[in-house]
């Protein structure tokens, strides 16, 4: 059984159609990179799999449960999913720590110092030990990616849901979010990402779905993909960002 | 023309002003508690996404904004007796009036606030497993709340002033003490005098405090 499946879903914003019949699975310990033009629909996608965007047809099922089944506890669903956003969304009246702490005991119930001493692990992890007592504010742009991860990663995630994490960075603060995420990917963690990084996707993702129009045009393995894109949508869309 | 006024009667009364003035401020601090903590209910029942409730809480706020206080002070006076039965008083009447007309004003506050805050951090809040309440007490409300604290505690400087109308039930406020104690020594010019500089006082070094506050959020922002 995959960790991720999307099944035939289609939405719609009134009379306008953002997704069409999009269908595909995330087994576990893969990493499936998603891409496409921007308004593709990519992120309403992988909005969907932890059910931040209603839709209005077809199943998506993680881990074994139907996340528009209304019978679905769906907080504690989405505990188990971690996301990151494009642009951080850290609380910023909460410092690091707390950012990192609040979850994990208001949701999970964890005893607090259990909660620090896990922020703390994982702030170590991604570098930023050193800046666990200071505000969101107060840290650059990857740094507060990072920290988004590790807020993450607090929960102890089944798999990770990234949506443009670096879309919103200034280009000398990419990689430090990338080398986080490469790690991840290569300690098996089961990831979905939206992103125009394809050396990223390169690196470590097992398969790549190209989206247009609200539509996937094409899901295939990764060597596949960057080799012989069926496509020609997917070929001009190569083209165009892989020769800059 | 000053030697025609005799100040020293402010000595005098003072004993009473003071009562007065505690009721003002008890007035003001119960309403402004109270208003924010119903308006803050209700701006978050008018954000709902269930109709019938947002309608209600629109339907309150909107009739709340339209009516004079003065009215409504005068209104709640004779209707509330009724309801329960036996008069409870015109400071009580007035507590409860205050409460009820002012949650409106703040909860036209608060639904600002709430929609200031950016809505990626409910998605987070929720992403992280909480529920609507968790998300709105710990993520959402906070921030609210620190965005509008300049707003709010205008509304509050707004609040103090506006507690004098209830001199039209006869509440013993600080106005109605100044004007007792004036029409008794027969120096009433005086004794507004006197009330309208504490008035002045309190109003304008809280205004003071709300453009420092400002500055800070503008900074923290």
């Amino acid at each position: 059984m995959a960790m991720i499946e999307i099944r035939n879903i289609s939405k719609w914003y009134g009379d306008f159609q953002v997704l069409t019949d999009c269908t595909t699975q995330v087994e576990k310990g893969e990493v499936v990179v998603v891409c496409g033009p921007s308004g593709s629909g990519k992120s309403t996608l992988i909005k969907c799999v932890n059910a931040l965007e209603p839709f209005q047809q077809g199943d998506v099922i993680v881990d074994g449960i139907a996340v528009a089944n209304p019978r679905t506890n769906l907080p504690k669903l989405r505990s188990r999913v971690g996301m990151v956003f494009q642009h951080f969304e850290l609380f910023p009246h909460f410092t690091i720590t707390g950012n990192l702490t609040i979850a994990q005991t208001k949701v999970l119930g964890r005893p607090k110092e259990e909660s620090i001493e896990k922020a703390m692990k994982l702030l170590d992890r991604v570098g930023l030990k050193a800046h666990a007592h200071k505000f969101p504010g107060q840290l650059s742009g990857g740094q507060q990616q990072r920290v988004a991860i590790a807020r993450a990663l607090c929960m102890d995630p089944i798999c990770m849901l990234f949506d443009e994490p670096t879309s919103a960075l200034d280009p000398e603060m990419i990689n430090e979010v990338l080398d986080v995420m490469v790690e991840l990917a290569k300690e098996g963690m089961t990831m979905m990402v939206v992103t125009h990084e394809m050396g990223f996707a390169r690196k470590v993702a097992h398969r790549v779905i190209f989206m247009d129009q609200g539509k996937i045009v094409e899901d295939a393995a990764k060597e596949e993909f960057f080799g012989t894109p069926r496509s020609e949508r997917a070929q001009l869309f190569l083209s165009k960002i892989l020769h800059h | 023309m000053l030697g025609a006024f005799d100040f020293s009667v402010i000595q005098s009364s003072l004993p009473f002003v003071w009562q007065g003035f505690q009721y003002s401020l008890k007035l003001t601090l119960v309403a402004m508690s109270g208003g924010i903590v119903i308006g803050t209910l209700m701006a978050l029942a008018r954000l709902s996404s269930i109709g019938a409730l947002s309608t209600a809480a629109a339907v309150y706020v909107n009739t709340m904004r339209s009516i004079p206080l003065v009215m409504v002070i005068l209104w709640f006076f004779l209707v509330i007796p009724l309801i329960t039965g036996k008069p409870i008083g015109a400071e009580n009447s007035a507590l409860i009036t205050f409460t009820a007309f002012e949650a409106a004003y703040y909860s036209e506050i608060m639904r600002a606030g709430i929609q200031s805050v950016a809505k990626g951090q409910v998605a987070a809040g929720y992403a992280l497993g909480m529920s609507y309440a968790q998300t709105m007490r710990l993520i959402v409300l906070p921030q609210a709340f620190r965005n509008m604290l300049p707003v709010l505690l205008t509304q509050t400087i707004i609040l103090f002033q506006d507690t004098s109308l209830v001199y039209a039930i006869g509440a013993k406020d600080l106005l109605k003490a100044a004007e007792v104690t004036g029409k008794n020594y027969g120096r009433p010019v005086e004794m507004y005098v006197f009330a309208a500089l504490i008035y002045f006082v309190i109003c304008f070094s809280l205004s003071s405090l709300v453009k420092r506050l400002q500055t800070r959020i503008a900074i923290i922002r």
